[in-house]
C-alpha cells in the first residue's frame, strides 16, 4: 500500500469536516463578531437528531432510504438548537460588552452538554451509529471507507449550495451587506435582526450535515464529540480567515492533512521521534496555526480589515 | 429594562441547567440513624458519569450490594453499613476533590476505588494522611503498591493506606505477551498506548517481555484519549506489516482504533487490558473486533463458584446498569473494609471503637476471607494474593474466555 497518498486522503477526510463545522464559526463572527463556542454543541446535538430520526423509522429501514430523514432530522435538532440559542442567549446581549456574549456562549456550551448527558436516553455512554456495511472502496492508490464516501460528496455539495445562495440570492447579498456594515444595512431596510438568524441557522444546518458524516465515520456520537470538534474547527475557521466561508473550508482542510501527515512522518525525522505520532498530532496543527498567523495575521484567505482606526 | 431582565432569565436557566445536571449525579444515600445503630458509610469514587461510566456504574453498584448484604446479614451488630458515591470523571483533579470530601465525613471508614490509576496517584496521599483505607477494584498501575522504583525491582510501599483486589500490570503485560506469543504465535506486534498512567506502563511492560521472548516490535505509537480519529495511526499499522497490535488503554479508544485499523487494511488482532474488556469495546468497534483479545484480572466471575451467589444478588437487586469487568472486585474490596470494621467492633469488646478509621486500617493487613473473585487477602504491599488471570477474546460480538491461568514468575 502507498502510505503518502492514503495519509493525504485519511487527512483530506478529516480536514471536510473540519470546514463543514468551521462555516458555522465562520458565518456567525462574520456578521456579529461573535465567537459561538456552543457551536461544537451545535455540532453535537445535530448527531443526536440524527440518532433520534433512525430511531423513529420502522426497524429495518435501509440505511440509503434512512440517511436523508437522519439528516433532516440532524438538521431540524440544530437549527433549532441554535436559532434558540440565538434568541434567547445572545441577541439580549448584542449591545454589551463582547466578553459577556462570549462566556455566555462557553456557558451555554456546557449546559447543553450536560443536558444532552441528562435526559438522552443512554447517552452517559457513547452510543452507536448506523453505518453502511461493507468493505472499504480500494480506489489503487489509496482506500477510502464506505462510510466516508457521503462526507466526500456532502461537503462539496453543501459548500456550492453555500456560495450560490451567498452569492445570487436576495438573502444572501443581505447577508453580505450586513458584514460589511449593519448599521448602513438595516437603513437600507435589510432585516438584520433576520439576517443573523439566518447566519446561526445555516451554520447549524452544515454541523448537522458534517455531525452525521461524524456518526457514518467513527459509527458512534456521544455527549462530548462536540468539544474536540468544535476547538479543531475554530482553529480551522482561524487559519483560514475567520469571516471568510472558503476560508472555513480551506482552514479544515489544511489543518485535517496537517494532523495526518504530522502524524504519519514526524516521527522519522531524525532526532524528533520523541515529538511524532498521534498523540503530537494536535500540538503540530497549533503550531501551523502559528506560523500562519504570524505570517498572515487575517489567515490564510481573510480580508484585512481596519477593525479599529 | 427588558434586556437586562431577559439576561438575568438567560443566565439564571444556563445555570439552573448545569445545576441540576450535577445535582443529579452524586446519588443521595440513606442517612437515618435507625435506633441504637452506628451508621458506618463506605464511600465510593469511580468515574459514574462520562465515558468509562459503563465500568463506574458497576464498581458503585457492587460496592452497594455488598452493603446491603452485610446489613441484611446483621453482620456486624450494632452497625448499618451504606455507601457514599462520589464521580471522578476518570479525571485525576475531581478524584483529588473527592478524596478530600470523602476524609471530611465523618462516618466514612473506607473508600472503594477509583477505576483509573491517574486519579489514584492524587488521592492516595490524602486517605494516607488521614488514616483513610483505599481499596481499589481496578488499579493496575504498579508503581501505586510497589513505589516509583519498581522497574529495578526495589520496592517500598508509598502509602500505608493503599490496597488494591486487582492484579497488577507488571503481572498483566508479561501473561499477555506469554500468551500472544507462545499461545497465538504472534511474533510481530505494533504497539499503542493512550499516554496515561494505565496505559502507558501496561503497554511498556508489554513491550518489554515479547522483545524477551524473541518476538519483534514492528513500531510503537501514541494516541490522545479525547481523539476519534485514528486513521493515520491505522494507516501506519497497516504499511508495518505487523501481525498483531498490543493496546494500552481503555475502551472508548480501543473501540474506535480496532474498528479503524481493521478499515484501513490491516486483518489483524488488537490485544490489551482488562481496559478494554467490556462489551462496550465491542459496540464502539461496530462489530469489527472479531479476533480482538484482552487479558483480565481474576477467573471470569461467571464460571466461579464463589461469584454464583454474586451474580445472583446482583440481578435480584435491580440495578440498572451491569456490574462490569470489576464488580466482584469491588464488592471483594467493599467486603474487606466490612470485614475489618467487623474484626475493630470484635476486639473493641463488641463495640464501635472512636478512632475506627485508624482500627480499620490496622486490621486491613489481617483481612482474609473467601470472597467473589476467589480468596482475598493482601501481601505486605498492599497488592492482592490472587493472581489469577484470564485471556478473552471476541467471538460474535461477544467476550468469549480462551484460557485461564496463574501467572508464576
Amino acid at each position: 500500500m502507498h502510505e503518502l497518498p492514503q495519509n493525504l486522503a485519511n487527512g483530506l477526510m478529516l480536514g471536510l469536516m473540519y470546514g463543514l463545522i468551521a462555516i458555522g464559526y465562520t458565518m456567525v463572527y462574520g456578521i456579529v463578531q461573535l465567537i459561538n463556542f456552543a457551536h461544537g454543541e451545535i455540532f453535537m446535538i445535530g448527531g443526536f437528531g440524527a440518532l433520534t430520526a433512525y430511531a423513529a423509522l420502522p426497524h429495518g429501514t435501509s440505511l440509503w432510504l434512512a440517511l436523508p430523514v437522519m439528516i433532516l432530522g440532524g438538521v431540524i435538532a440544530s437549527v433549532l438548537t441554535a436559532t434558540a440559542a440565538e434568541r434567547f442567549a445572545y441577541r439580549p446581549l448584542r449591545t454589551a460588552p463582547r466578553l459577556a456574549p462570549l462566556i455566555t456562549a462557553i456557558g451555554l456550551s456546557i449546559a447543553l452538554q450536560q443536558v444532552v448527558w441528562a435526559f438522552y436516553p443512554g447517552a452517559k455512554k457513547a452510543i452507536s451509529f448506523p453505518q453502511f456495511a461493507g468493505d472499504t472502496v480500494d480506489l489503487g492508490l489509496f482506500h477510502l471507507q464506505r462510510n466516508d464516501l457521503f462526507l466526500l460528496a456532502a461537503a462539496p455539495l453543501c459548500m456550492l449550495i453555500l456560495a450560490s445562495f451567498v452569492r445570487f440570492t436576495r438573502t444572501g447579498r443581505a447577508m453580505q451587506a450586513t458584514a460589511q456594515d449593519p448599521d448602513t444595512a438595516k437603513l437600507m431596510g435589510i432585516n438584520t435582526d433576520r439576517i443573523i438568524v439566518i447566519a446561526f441557522a445555516l451554520g447549524a444546518a452544515f454541523a448537522a450535515v458534517a455531525a452525521v458524516a461524524h456518526g457514518l465515520r467513527y459509527g458512534q456520537v456521544d455527549f462530548m464529540m462536540g468539544f474536540l470538534a468544535g476547538l479543531k474547527a475554530f482553529t480551522a475557521a482561524v487559519l483560514g480567515g475567520i469571516g471568510n466561508i472558503y476560508g472555513a473550508m480551506l482552514g479544515g482542510l489544511v489543518l485535517g492533512v496537517a494532523e495526518s501527515l504530522a502524524t504519519a512522518y514526524i516521527q522519522n525525522v531524525p532526532g524528533m521521534h520523541q515529538l511524532g505520532g498521534g498523540a503530537w498530532a494536535n500540538v503540530w496543527a497549533f503550531v501551523l496555526l502559528i506560523v500562519v498567523l504570524l505570517v498572515r495575521p487575517q489567515g490564510l484567505l481573510g480580508e484585512r480589515v481596519a477593525d479599529r482606526a | 429594562m427588558r434586556k437586562s431582565s431577559l439576561l438575568v432569565v438567560t443566565i439564571a436557566v444556563t445555570g439552573a441547567l448545569t445545576l441540576s445536571a450535577c445535582g443529579s449525579r452524586g446519588a443521595k444515600t440513606g442517612s437515618d440513624n435507625a435506633g441504637g445503630t452506628t451508621k458506618v458509610v463506605i464511600g465510593v469514587d469511580a468515574p459514574i458519569s462520562g465515558k468509562l461510566s459503563a465500568l463506574g456504574l458497576g464498581i458503585k453498584n457492587s460496592a452497594d450490594l455488598a452493603t446491603k448484604k452485610a446489613n441484611k446479614d446483621n453482620l456486624v451488630p450494632g452497625v448499618t453499613f451504606s455507601i457514599e458515591a462520589k464521580d471522578d470523571q476518570a479525571n485525576p483533579t475531581s478524584g483529588k476533590q473527592n478524596a478530600t470530601a470523602l476524609v471530611d465525613m465523618k462516618d466514612v471508614v473506607g473508600v472503594v476505588g477509583p477505576l483509573n490509576s491517574s486519579v489514584s496517584q492524587t488521592m492516595q496521599k490524602v486517605f494516607n494522611d488521614a488514616k483513610l483505607t483505599q481499596v481499589s477494584p481496578a488499579n493496575t498501575s504498579p508503581e501505586l503498591s510497589l513505589g516509583p522504583d519498581w522497574g529495578s525491582s526495589k520496592f517500598t510501599r508509598p502509602y500505608a493506606s493503599y490496597f488494591r483486589t486487582a492484579t497488577t500490570d507488571v503481572v498483566q503485560g508479561k501473561y499477555a505477551a506469554q500468551y500472544l506469543f507462545n499461545e497465538a504465535k504472534k511474533t510481530k506486534v505494533y504497539v499503542i498506548d493512550d499516554k496515561k498512567t494505565y496505559g502507558a506502563g501496561l503497554a511498556a511492560i508489554f513491550q518489554e517481555e515479547f522483545k524477551k521472548l524473541g518476538g519483534t516490535v514492528a513500531g510503537s505509537d501514541h494516541i490522545n484519549p479525547d481523539d476519534k480519529d485514528f486513521s493515520a495511526v491505522a494507516t501506519k499499522v497497516a504499511s508495518s506489516g505487523a501481525d498483531s497490535v498490543y493496546y494500552g488503554g481503555e475502551y472508548p479508544e480501543a473501540g474506535p482504533l480496532t474498528d479503524q485499523i481493521k478499515k484501513a487494511g490491516a486483518k489483524v488482532p488488537v490485544m490489551g487490558g482488562d481496559g478494554i474488556y467490556d462489551p462496550e469495546f465491542i459496540k464502539l468497534s461496530n462489530n469489527n473486533s472479531d479476533g480482538d483479545l484482552a487479558t483480565s484480572v481474576g477467573a471470569p466471575v461467571e464460571e466461579l463458584s464463589s461469584a454464583k451467589t454474586f451474580v445472583a444478588d446482583y440481578t435480584a437487586a435491580g440495578y440498572k446498569d451491569a456490574y462490569s469487568a470489576y464488580g466482584g472486585y469491588s464488592y471483594d474490596a467493599a467486603w474487606s473494609i466490612i470485614e475489618a470494621v467487623k474484626a475493630a467492633v470484635e476486639h473493641n469488646g463488641g463495640k464501635v471503637p472512636s478512632d475506627l478509621r485508624t482500627k480499620v486500617l490496622a486490621e486491613m493487613a489481617k483481612v482474609n476471607f473467601s470472597g467473589v473473585t476467589g480468596q482475598v487477602s493482601f501481601d505486605q504491599y498492599g497488592d492482592t494474593t490472587n493472581k489469577q488471570l484470564t485471556v478473552y477474546s471476541v467471538k460474535g460480538g461477544e467476550w468469549k474466555a480462551v484460557k485461564s491461568g496463574t501467572y508464576n514468575g
